[in-house]
């Protein structure tokens, strides 16, 4: 007992992925074929590009839940433009620039007006989806022009054999590891999610980095919904209403990257993505219905919260009223 | 300049500014704005659509607003005590299904139905309670996650029980009624979930269980300082939730009697806004009933209208997410604003003309000298703050002090001190009555009566509402000193009714007729308001003829006289019209004239201002209180007059050493005895004319 209780969070996870490997490797034929592993990793690749983007703000002490929804408006919008006859290049500054917009809204909500994160992007993410409903396009899917064979490449190219899903999820991750550690911002960003009195205090622009660090979930969501549209050359708005982006703060809790801020990394977050990719390969494999689990996974999200609640108790000092 | 003073004075006197500050102050300011949005909504959607708003349509609304405004209650509750439920669109869904499973399927009897599908919503209530309640989790992320399991349990059944249920029929008239039947005239839902509003009004604004939710959610640490079972309340909130949103469910299930997979899908996010919407805080401690209603009315009618003016379903999730951020901006911002708006706009200053002040130089009666210079120091160091002292038939000195009890010192030597009682408020003035109690003015508390066996007993704390005034002002505030005519009633100063008592002098900035003399009389044991409007009444004292009292408002500078008897009852004449300070307590003299304190003296400055009240609400605005100008408190005189008004002497300790500052005195057997409201002593003077056997008790209670 003595040696499990030293071990982290992410230790525990990691070891319960690979345990569940070896479980369904042993149990399941044709689990642990270097296809089948490909396979499992590309499918939860964008599942961890957003992990990232929610990792990131969520160890700044906020969360974003417009994340999917701003995806998949400002990708679909981007998809439209192009339809309609306007150059890729263009067509995809413009929706970075949209979601840019976006992301910074909801800083400015969050680190001016005070609104708890949590409901300012919940709201946003209504307003936003509805808002690409209403004005941006009028159906629920939106395909991917025929010429665009750059941006398809993104999606369902390869990278010296290996998935470029698989590759953008490693840059993406290399990328924020290398903010977070080796930038001035990044730090910042951690000191403001340990302790936003006493950033402030000791000088750190805490409004300016909670801006930053919306803005940056929001561009690394826009690669991520780039990254989905190129795979499936269609990107469907409809996922903005999904559960999706409950599992993106699965992967960020189960990880380790605790809900009060400033502790975790992007470590946490890949071996988050590898666990949840292990369990829905394997789920999917042993058949199981997809109602059925949903229930799972929301047990093991519970699970992971309880958990995160224990090690990480919430700081009454820093706790602010309304923070639920 | 006169013609400007006119302008003032008139101005001032119509115009009643202090009116804002004192509906600010009220809880139910809270609610105007959500009624100024609903009132904007509907005037918008009649306009638009005028056959939208006629019996036919309004009967349909209401009757889908019944259940809707269950699962806004339900949310209402728990963010009361500072958490949020958002399982309550996938509880709202599961009530539905199982509703219908267990009348067509099952076939139960319909008392067994209803009974089944709380259970079930009491059962994910549970489970909310335990997690976020005992365990402490994130209401947030946990109801969040409850919402997709219990979402998927749905779909489950839905896969298992949809064909049966579509094709069943359900032979129960019972079954129908709650969804297509009228009670009262209105529609069942309507009907269910006002009574549950008024219950649940009741319960949070009268019951203990409901003040326990409100604390809990007030400040959760102080909560369970207090010894409230935090834990259990939260949870219980949970399980009412999930309850009312099964009932809710059902309610559907008899109106529709249709298993959809789009059953109450975002319904928590509606039912969120319009929980915000109506003013409930997230966070918990700020919310009603009341607010639900009108926040749940007003989305409803938006929604609704919406769809019917044949907009897209973009557009309406585009508003819904719009109105939900405002609502909580406003709330945000509201919040975290109005105390400053509060203390801006609550000191409302008014016009005063006060006549000149009597010069003090030499030659004037009022001049200075240094009379009261060989008091003896009593206590010294030993009291903090004996704003009144009284001394009883053996000679022993009774004070109160700014911690709250009345201490007694010793005869002869006064060097030993005890408790003599221990009050809690702040004890101001005092009196024996014929039987010997003491009677003490308590600011914070009121009239209380300290029985010789030394229990302390309430003689009252309230008194008559005015009815035309904003803030409450039946409770007693600041009461400040009394006197008690011959048959025993009890007549008593309440300095002002706008302040607490550590806030007096901020009164002062105001100059308003705040105060009021109010009578309590113990053969009746009632209480009412005798006198109104007084500019901070402070101290009284019977007149010698037992049918008058005098009494002296401080920031008037002005001492008067009241007829409650004889000929001339009900009248009130002015005294002294023009002291050179502020006149504090009043007290007899061995020689039938009257002791009068002055607290401090009045200032050209001061005096001025009192003319300019745009100056003095500019600085209450502006600058922080430290800074504001404020009456001098620090050195007063003693001042004695006889009934006609007319100073016969004044007593000054000029260089301030001794005893500077005077709130009270008291003649007894040959010696004043002085107190402070800031001091640390109590003073003691020799007179060499008084009457060496004259004490108080003797002139009220032996002379008759």
């Amino acid at each position: 007992m003595r040696v499990f209780g030293r071990l982290s969070q992410e230790q525990i996870v990691f070891g319960l992925a690979v345990l569940l490997c070896l479980g369904f490797a042993l149990a399941l034929p044709g689990f642990l074929t270097a296809q089948n592993i490909l396979n499992l990793v590309r499918s939860v690749s964008i599942l961890g590009i957003l992990g990232v983007a929610m990792g990131l703000v969520v160890i700044g002490r906020g969360i974003d839940l417009s994340l999917v929804a701003l995806m998949a408006i400002s990708v679909a919008w981007t998809l439209q433009l192009a339809t309609n006859g306007m150059p890729m290049g263009l067509a995809l500054a413009l929706g970075l620039a949209f979601s840019l917009a976006v992301g910074l809204l909801n800083g400015f909500l969050v680190a001016y007006v005070e609104i708890p994160a949590i409901f300012a992007t919940l709201a946003m993410g209504i307003a936003v989806y509805g808002f690409g409903r209403y004005v941006m396009f009028s159906l629920d899917v939106v395909y991917l022009p025929q010429d665009a064979e750059a941006f398809r490449w993104l999606g369902q190219g390869r990278l010296l054999g290996v998935p470029t899903p698989i590759c953008m999820f490693a840059l993406v991750s290399f990328l924020a590891f290398l903010f977070l550690r080796y930038t001035h911002q990044g730090r910042y960003l951690r000191t403001v999610g340990d302790n936003l009195a006493a950033a402030r205090i000791s000088g750190v622009p805490a409004r300016p980095v909670i801006l930053m660090q919306y803005m940056i979930a929001a561009t690394i969501g826009f690669v991520g919904g780039c990254v989905t549209a190129a795979s499936v050359a269609s990107m469907n708005t409809r996922v903005a209403n999904s559960t999706m982006i409950y599992d993106v703060i699965l992967v960020v809790v189960l990880g380790g990257i605790g809900l009060s801020g400033g502790k975790g990394g992007i470590r946490n977050v890949i071996v988050g993505t590898l666990l949840i990719g292990v369990l829905l390969n394997g789920m999917t494999i042993m058949d199981i219905q997809y109602t059925v689990q949903n229930v799972i996974k929301g047990v093991i999200l519970l699970t992971a919260i309880v958990i995160d609640t224990m090690l990480n108790p919430r700081d009454e000092q820093t706790a602010q009223q309304g923070d639920i | 300049m006169a013609l400007t003073e006119t302008y003032l004075r008139w101005r001032y006197r119509l115009v009643p500014d202090h009116l804002a500050g004192e509906i600010l102050s009220k809880r139910w300011i809270d609610n105007t704005i959500p009624l100024f949005i609903l009132l904007l909504v509907v005037a918008a959607f009649s306009t638009a659509m005028p056959e939208f708003f006629n019996a036919a349509s309004v009967g349909d609304l209401s009757r889908q607003w019944g259940e809707f405004a269950l699962l806004v209650l339900a949310l209402m509750i728990v963010m009361l005590a500072g958490g949020i439920d958002l399982s309550v669109g996938s509880t709202f869904a599961l009530g539905n299904i199982v509703a219908l499973a267990l009348i067509s399927v099952a076939g139960w009897p319909m008392w067994a139905v209803v009974l089944g599908t709380l259970a079930c919503g009491a059962a994910v209530g549970l489970v909310n309670g335990v997690l976020v309640g005992y365990l402490r989790l994130r209401a947030f992320l946990t109801t969040l996650v409850t919402l997709i399991i219990v979402r998927a349990i749905v779909d489950m059944l839905l896969l298992k029980y949809s064909v049966a249920i579509a094709g069943g029929f359900i032979d129960s008239d019972a079954w129908y009624y709650p969804g297509e039947g009228y009670l009262l005239g209105m529609p069942f839902s309507v009907v269910v979930a006002g009574v549950l509003a008024i219950v649940i009004h009741l319960v949070f604004s009268r019951s203990r269980a409901g003040w326990h939710v409100l604390a809990v959610g007030g400040s959760r640490r102080s909560a369970h300082n207090v010894g409230i079972p935090v834990k259990r309340v939260i949870c219980s909130t949970y399980v009412i939730s999930g309850i009312m949103a099964a009932l809710a469910g059902l309610l559907f299930a008899s109106r529709l009697g249709g298993a959809g997979a789009d059953t109450g899908i975002g319904l928590e996010v509606t039912a969120l806004t319009a929980a915000v919407l109506g003013g409930n805080s997230l966070g918990g401690g700020r919310g009603s009933a009341a607010k639900a209603i009108i926040g749940s009315v007003t989305v409803m009618i938006m929604v609704n209208g919406l769809v019917r003016i044949g907009v897209s379903a973009g557009a309406n999730s585009l508003l819904l997410g719009l109105v939900l951020l405002a609502a909580v901006a406003i709330d945000v911002r509201w919040l975290k604003n109005r105390h400053k708006l509060l203390s801006k706009v609550y000191v409302s200053p008014t016009f005063m003309d006060l006549p000149a002040a009597p010069e003090t130089d030499e030659g004037s009666i009022y001049a200075v000298n240094d009379k009261l210079h060989p008091v003896e120091k009593i206590g010294l160091d030993a009291i903090d703050g004996p704003e009144d002292v009284i001394l009883d038939e053996d000679d022993n000195i009774y004070a109160g002090n700014r911690t709250g009890d009345i201490i007694r010192f010793f005869a002869p030597d006064y060097t030993r001190q005890e408790v003599y009682a221990h009050t809690g408020g702040r004890p101001l003035g005092m009196a024996f009555d014929r039987a010997g109690n003491l009677l003490v003015c308590i600011g914070g508390m009121g009239l209380y009566r300290i029985t010789k066996a030394r229990e302390v007993e309430r003689l009252t704390d309230e008194t008559n509402r005015s009815w035309l005034s904003v803030i409450d002002d039946s409770r007693l505030r600041l009461a400040d000193d009394l006197d008690i005519a011959p048959d025993g009633r009890v007549f008593f100063s309440e300095a002002t009714v706008r302040y607490e008592m550590h806030e007096w002098p901020v009164d002062c900035l105001e100059s308003r007729g705040n105060g009021r003399i109010i009578c309590y009389d113990p053969n009746k044991g009632k209480t009412h308001t005798v006198l109104k409007n007084l500019v901070f009444p402070n101290g009284i004292c019977m007149s010698h003829d037992g049918q008058s009292f005098f009494f002296a408002e401080t920031w008037g500078c002005r001492v008067s006289r009241y007829y409650f008897d004889g000929p001339k009852a009900g009248t009130v004449e002015v005294v002294i019209p023009d002291l050179p300070g502020y006149p504090d307590n009043i007290n007899r003299a061995s020689d039938g004239t009257y002791w009068l304190a002055i607290v401090g003296m009045r200032t050209p400055s001061l005096d001025l201002a009192m003319r300019m009240p745009g100056f003095r609400r500019r600085m209450a605005r502006r600058i922080a209180p430290d800074e504001w100008l404020y009456a001098n408190i620090n050195t007063g005189c003693v001042v004695r007059f006889d009934e006609t008004g007319r100073v016969l002497e004044t007593l000054w300790d000029k260089g301030g050493e001794n005893h500077p500052m005077i709130t009270s005195m008291r003649e007894h057997k040959g010696h004043l005895y002085i107190g402070g409201i800031n001091n640390n002593r109590i003073g003691r003077l020799k007179l060499d004319w008084a009457d060496p056997d004259w004490t108080g008790s003797q002139s009220y209670w032996r002379r008759s």
